[in-house]
């Protein structure tokens, strides 16, 4: 029987990250992580793609891991898990090893899976390896100081997409990666956030139980980022979710199906004056690119209603 | 911090061979607010423990309880205290913007300068 | 029993592959590499090997699926060549300071550009201060024995580093040729199991690999790497001599030809010795006392040993296949390094560099003769006209 979905049943197993990681505080990929982890009650082995996540919580001679956990290069954790996996196969198919129902799991921020990892994704899903790739999405290389990234949301500051005298930020949309995974007609693809806890939980499940490769998209708040509180990081991504900017939804075997609705859909502006990145667009002159987002942000959603049956 | 080993003394090829052994890392330093816990108002609900980012929320779990804060390890981020549905309903009926020290919540963050036991 | 089979190089390979049977094979096609996975592909697909076969889409993810597997505790090769090895660079590094024991097939091309597919070294050569073991192998028949060597290098426990068993691309990767394979039986007992110590799928001893290695302790780690370096020059050839007391033939850090009594000498790896050989047959006719050493191992470089081969010539010819732009006399990789190894143990001689055959380019018996003469009167002179010569370049 699998562990209830219930924080105090959970919290009865230790923790397979542990306190003492660097991650600055408020951070959400840890609390990714850490829920992701906890409703998984099978072995995992875990690899990291390089940036916040792996460097915060690998300064050598520590590690914050409690599970196997391997390091490679920046674009590869999901070819570097695709070797683990299929060593763990070859091993247990010769008898060299005996079978233990392992969760082969990789994670990578959004720079090193929509961008530097992409390809190394798309051949290993493609391949059929049997792991959950997460990407925890904090639409920005963080790591390396805030740059813009093909998931940066449309008008946000970052260090390589400044809000300048001329260009209000970044220029273009965030690039639709959990739908180009979906294209790549695996098992399960998911899009989740760690405010809907039990929702991200019931997508681990179901992704590293769906007997071929599973992709899920998680939003992940970067306080430093984004600019907001260190305290306000689940209710900001709430708000994400609740103005449909990250709409929360499944692709299990090719069937689109929405997993959360906003009661109300709040108008993304609630999302962006929350955040100091988005500050600038506040200003008159700027005024058409919320616009602009927002109209894309209707546009997408109204696609999403419409491939999950619900327009 | 560790001392310093030479290379005959330290696995190779960069392993760690010691799992989780980042918890001798003291990361509680960085704080510069501190989570204070009012017992009495618990509702031992762990939404605390399941959105801490740095699994440094202590709980009994055989009781089934939440008993305090790892304070070797909290960086003080104040999540705790702004998804605990306690103070949530407290700062509701206070109906007025509400300190976040304020003794009546249930996680309080508490400026470590000021804080006195 | 081993039998003689006409086989290309690259078959060869692939049959020793077979022969090892790793767990894990992770290789992207790559001219002129492509005959070796698909004779693999050929035994995975006929069950004549355990090996998960990853195809993988690029040489990236080739070499980053290889230090996962390899991490896991997986037996693991691969296979490239030039522009592949180049994809793969980054991994390169990460595999030999992983400390991941994989074994390459290595065909030698030209790494562009304009893009080439046929041989020089300049693939390798590109690779030589990433921590792998190189071995060069003349002919179809080195490289089937290096390949079976390599595995017992790369894993002892006091080596655990990636080797690249290096041929030359169509020239030998496609030539055919007598090459004795030996029994299936007697290489696996030759290869052994591998038994790792650690594993990343130890589920009950979990360990992080590959973690953020800062000032304190990144020297310290590349200080092991040059210990495991260390230690692979005496493991070379204690494996040498298990594999010629198993099946019979001698390898050595390098091999000399003739060279004992020779007053100048040539020395060139790959499959070029072979037409070299000839040339010195045939000046040896003629009287003349020359000979030729013919690298095995580039890496760890046996520079003491070189030295003492060479030590009592008048004058030596180094030929290399490919070209370090902006060293020292605009010379080849080989000639550099060996120049230094001489003169670093007070052997002092007249030496030339001659760069030959880039980007395929035929060497011709003639043209290694005109080197050997050259060398000869460079003997008697004890003068070097010119340091480095580019062979046959119009």
């Amino acid at each position: 029987m699998a562990t209830k979905l219930l924080p105090k049943e959970l919290a009865k197993r230790p923790d397979r990250l542990s306190p003492g990681h660097r991650l600055c505080a408020g951070c959400g990929a840890s609390i990714i992580v850490r829920q992701m982890l906890a409703a998984i009650d099978e072995p995992v082995v875990l690899s990291n793609a390089t940036g916040c996540l792996e460097v915060a919580t690998t300064i050598y001679p520590y590690t914050a891991w409690r599970v196997p956990w391997i390091h490679n290069a920046f674009e590869n954790a999901a070819s570097t898990i695709s070797g683990v996996e299929a060593a763990y196969r070859s091993m247990v198919r010769q008898g060299k090893i005996p079978e233990q129902d392992v969760k082969f799991i990789a994670f990578g921020g959004d720079g090193g899976t929509y961008d530097i990892g992409l390809q190394a994704l798309s051949g290993a899903v493609e391949r059929g390896h049997q792991f959950l790739y997460v990407c925890y999405d904090n639409g920005a290389y963080m790591n390396t100081g805030i740059q813009r990234s093909s998931a940066t949301p449309l008008g946000a500051h970052t260090t390589t997409s400044p809000a300048g005298k001329v260009i209000p930020g970044k220029q273009q949309f965030r690039k639709d990666l959990t739908a180009i995974m979906a294209a790549h007609g695996i098992p399960y693809v998911a899009q989740a956030a760690p405010s809907q806890w039990r929702d991200l939980m019931k997508k681990t499940r179901k992704a590293v139980n769906c007997g071929g490769p599973a992709f899920m998209n998680v939003l992940s708040s970067c306080n430093r980022g984004w600019r907001h509180g260190t305290d306000e990081t689940v209710e900001i991504t709430q708000l994400a979710v609740d103005t449909c900017y990250w709409p929360l939804y499944e692709v299990e075997e090719g069937v689109w199906r929405l997993t959360y609705k906003p009661r109300e859909k709040l108008p993304v502006e609630e999302w962006l004056k929350r955040q100091g990145r988005f500050r600038h667009l506040f200003r008159p002159e700027n005024r058409h690119l919320i616009d602009r987002l927002q109209e894309e942000v209707d546009r997408r959603w109204e696609r999403l209603l419409r491939l999950c049956g619900e327009a | 911090m560790a001392e310093l080993k030479g290379w005959r003394d330290i696995p190779i090829g960069g392993m760690i061979l010691e799992a989780g052994n980042a918890t001798e890392y003291p990361t509680g330093t960085w704080r510069a607010f501190r989570p204070v816990f009012g017992e009495a108002e618990c509702i031992h609900c762990f939404q605390c423990w399941l959105f801490c980012p740095d699994s440094s929320i202590l709980v009994d779990p055989e009781n089934e309880k939440m008993v305090g804060f790892d304070l070797e390890h909290c960086k003080g981020c104040g999540i705790c205290a702004s998804v605990c549905p306690v103070n949530a309903k407290v700062i509701k009926k206070a109906d007025e913007e509400l300190a976040q020290d304020d003794p009546r919540l249930c996680i309080r963050m508490v400026e470590e300068g000021k804080f006195q036991e | 029993m081993s039998k003689f089979e006409a086989l290309a190089g690259n078959e060869a390979v692939a049959t020793a592959m077979r022969q090892i049977n790793p767990d894990v094979v992770a290789a992207y096609p790559i001219t002129p590499q492509t005959s070796t996975v698909q004779t693999f592909a050929n035994y995975v697909a006929d069950g004549l090997v355990d090996t998960e076969f990853v195809t993988v889409e690029s040489e990236h993810s080739a070499m980053s699926a290889c230090v996962g597997a390899s991490a896991a505790g997986a037996r693991v090769m691969t296979a490239t060549s030039a522009n592949g090895l180049a994809l793969m660079w980054e991994i390169v590094y990460i595999a030999a300071s992983t400390r991941c024991p994989i074994v390459m097939g290595l065909v030698n091309r030209a790494l562009s550009g304009p893009i080439n597919i046929h041989c020089d070294h300049s693939d390798v050569m590109g690779m030589r201060d990433s921590g792998w073991i190189i071995l060069f192998s003349e002919n179809g028949q080195e490289a089937y024995d290096n390949l079976i060597q390599a595995v017992r290098i790369a894993e002892h426990p006091d080596v655990l580093l990636p080797v690249a068993v290096c041929q030359d691309g169509f020239i030998t990767s496609h030539g055919m040729e007598r090459v004795e394979i030996y029994e299936d039986a007697d290489v696996r007992a030759f290869v052994g199991e591998y038994r790792p110590q650690w594993s990343l799928l130890d589920l009950e001893h979990p360990k992080t690999y590959g973690p953020l290695d800062f000032y304190d302790y990144y020297y310290e780690h590349k200080r092991q790497q040059v210990e495991a370096m260390q230690h692979a020059h005496r493991v070379i050839q204690e494996v040498a001599e298990a594999f010629n007391r198993t099946f019979d033939r001698d390898y050595g850090l390098f091999e000399p030809y003739r060279l004992e009594d020779a007053e100048v000498a040539v020395v060139v790896a790959n499959s070029t010795a072979g037409t070299a050989k000839v040339v010195v047959d045939r000046l040896r006719e003629e009287g003349l006392k020359v000979g030729l050493l013919k690298p095995r191992v580039f890496r760890p470089f046996p520079a003491e040993e070189l030295a003492e081969a060479l030590a009592h010539l008048k004058a030596v010819a180094v030929m290399d296949r490919s070209i370090s732009f902006g060293a020292m006399g605009n010379a080849g990789p080989l000639f550099l390094e060996l120049a230094a190894a001489l003169a670093l143990r007070g052997v002092r001689m007249p030496m030339a560099d001659y760069v030959y055959g880039l980007g395929g380019r035929d060497i011709l018996p003639r043209e290694i003769e005109s080197v050997y003469r050259d060398m000869l009167r460079v003997a008697e002179t004890g003068q070097v006209e010119r340091m480095v010569t580019y062979l046959s370049v119009r």
